[in-house]
């Protein structure tokens, strides 16, 4: 009853306009328009922008924005500090990011099977993921104190260290390298391992059965049958996690900000305090732009996957 | 026989012990902040104490100078406002998108749908630079106001892309039923796809919320006054006076801020990997 009188009211209430609210063509594009216009306006100006500060010789609290070429570029690029922070750069993106592939292969493995209390563990195993990076590491921060570091209390409980033998975590070089490198991992291991036990899930059982009548050991199923089919959602986890750690500055600036001796200074937290603690946003910006060929191959790979997918 | 039961049970204690390591791997910094938030200063600070006991009684002093004599509760409800803020733009720009992505736009739609999400992975650290002098130049330096208007570069994507699938996933016969019955395909997206997709609009709400409470880079770089900082800022900044660390109130601070949430998000945690991997599982 209801649907017929609204079926004589609506067309007059709307047909003015009505057009408009059916055609599809019409209607698509005005429903897309505001979202596309906002990410435009916040995402694509400040990348131009970007672009431009880059070659420009733009600080903060002068108004002139003159054009200087590749100046920054080259006053940058030769500096040790700059150097190293590219070198750092990508010892933390790819050693965190070939820990964390191989880890949340074992750990999905590990999940794929039901147990009880499987909703508890997920829940904790999430958790790094789901809070806020900033407070995780702070907690890490004081996992890994130079005088009340519990891991260095432990040690040496169990005879490992002598007291006066404490190792400085985020003090001495290598161990703040591999100590920000633990955080991230950390950090990023639980979106890893849920992608990946996503695609797991995803492989029909007859292939396993059929596997298993062949008589396959666990070795050659697994690498042989399983990480084939599951080879696009591998890549897109590792696409994720590559664009997260090349581009973090979070956990370094929490753990070391760059230190002992930029050690473990990254582009982005080198950009931040060039750029925004120094107050040379010509020069930060000139940094930063060194994170956007990366960006540029992630998004081809990720759109040839896409494609890929929807042809077959 | 007696083999295979102590292979099988080797399986079984070999995987407890993998799941089991993992699992204190990835929750033992949040037992750690827990246990830091009720132990006395001098009992964290004496070298030769135990740490995973409490050596002197517990206390709540902790807890108590985090909400009386820090700013703590103005960052959460500054959190909490600029949270909402977003949720609402976020929702209002990007229900009817991932709509008309899903149904309306056809082929080019999904290349824009893709576009789109990929605006998610540009990296607030490739921007922040021209965007505070934005900020500067609009007046928004130190106003919350700079991070309801920024935050949705980051959660629109998302959302958008998220909520695409949402659409794609009702049945078309509703919308077409509806249409029939005289309302026209936009009233049949407000009347009828709207009030049945309160699940993926969750989801989203959500999620918006999380992105909000964990960002740092642009809370970091547009926010310098203390009154106006975000929790995942005021925490690890101002809870460091100099070389003083308040080691109670700081794991306090960042366990209350922390835990609740990812408890609640994990109940979403599915549709949100479904929205990662779309066109990578088969």
């Amino acid at each position: 009853m209801a649907t017929l009188e609204r079926d004589l009211r609506a067309p007059a209430a709307g047909r003015r306009f009505g057009f408009v609210l059916d055609r599809p063509e019409w209607l698509g594009p005005l429903m897309i328009a505001p979202a596309v216009l906002y990410i435009v306006a916040i995402v694509g100006l400040p990348f131009l922008l970007a672009l431009y500060y880059s070659v420009s010789d733009i600080s903060m609290g002068r108004r002139t924005l003159g054009f200087v070429g590749l100046k920054n570029f080259i006053s940058v690029i030769p500096t040790s500090k700059f150097q190293t922070s590219l070198q750092n750069t990508f010892v933390f993106a790819i050693v965190s990011q070939v820990l964390v592939i191989i880890l949340a292969n074992i750990l999905a493995l590990a999940l794929l099977k039901e147990f009880r209390g499987k909703w508890v563990v997920r829940l904790l195993l999430l958790l790094p993921w789901v809070a806020p990076i900033s407070l995780g590491t702070i907690g890490w921060l004081w996992i890994l104190d130079s005088i009340y570091s519990v891991i260095n209390w432990t040690l040496e409980a169990f005879g490992l260290i002598t007291a006066d033998g404490w190792p400085m975590y985020l003090g001495k070089p290598y161990l703040a390298m591999g100590s920000v490198i633990t955080v991230h991992v950390w950090r990023l291991l639980p979106l890893a391992t849920v992608i990946i036990l996503a695609g797991l899930t995803s492989i029909p059982k007859d292939i396993h059965d059929a596997a298993q009548v062949d008589g396959a050991s666990f070795w050659r199923h697994h690498f042989q049958i399983t990480v084939p089919l599951i080879r696009p959602i591998l890549l897109v986890a590792l696409l994720f996690g590559l664009v997260f750690a090349f581009t973090d500055m979070v956990v370094i600036f929490v753990l070391t900000r760059g230190g002992p001796y930029d050690t473990t200074q990254v582009l982005a937290s080198l950009a931040f305090f060039t750029g925004i603690q120094g107050g040379d946003l010509a020069e930060g910006a000139a940094i930063a732009i060194f994170l956007f060929p990366l960006l540029l191959a992630v998004a081809f790979v990720f759109l040839r996957i896409a494609r890929r997918s929807e042809v077959t | 026989m007696a083999a295979g039961t102590g292979r099988r049970w080797g399986l079984r204690v070999g995987h407890f012990g993998v799941v089991g390591l993992f699992t204190l791997f990835t929750a033992f910094p949040f037992y750690w902040m827990l246990v830091t938030t009720f132990k006395r200063t001098s009992d964290l600070l004496k070298r030769g104490n135990n740490p995973f006991v409490y050596n002197e009684a517990p206390t709540l002093e902790n807890l108590r100078v985090l909400f009386q004599e820090t700013l703590y509760v103005r960052w959460l409800v500054n959190t909490a406002l600029v949270g909402v803020a977003v949720v609402v733009i976020t929702l209002i720009l990007a229900i009817p998108a991932g709509y008309a992505l899903a149904r309306l736009t056809g082929r080019w739609g999904e290349q824009l749908g893709i576009g789109i999400f990929l605006t998610y992975l540009v990296p607030p650290t490739l921007l922040f630079i021209p965007m505070s002098r934005v900020i500067g130049d609009l007046g928004l330096q130190d106003s919350l106001w700079s991070l309801v208007l920024v935050y949705p570069s980051f959660t629109i994507p998302f959302c958008t892309w998220l909520l695409m699938g949402f659409f794609k996933a009702i049945p078309r016969d509703l919308e077409e039923a509806a249409m029939i019955d005289g309302l026209s395909r936009f009233g049949a997206f407000v009347k009828v796809v709207i009030p049945i997709s309160v699940a993926g609009v969750l989801t989203v709400v959500i999620f918006s919320f999380t992105l909000v409470m964990q960002e740092f880079v642009y809370a970091l770089t547009f926010i310098s006054s203390v009154r106006q900082m975000t929790v995942s800022v005021g925490v690890p900044t101002f809870l460091v006076h100099g070389d003083v660390y308040f080691w109670g109130s700081l794991m306090a601070g960042s366990f209350i801020a922390s835990v609740p949430i990812a408890i609640l998000y994990n109940f979403f945690v599915d549709r949100f990997i479904a929205g990662f991997t779309v066109g990578a599982i088969k």
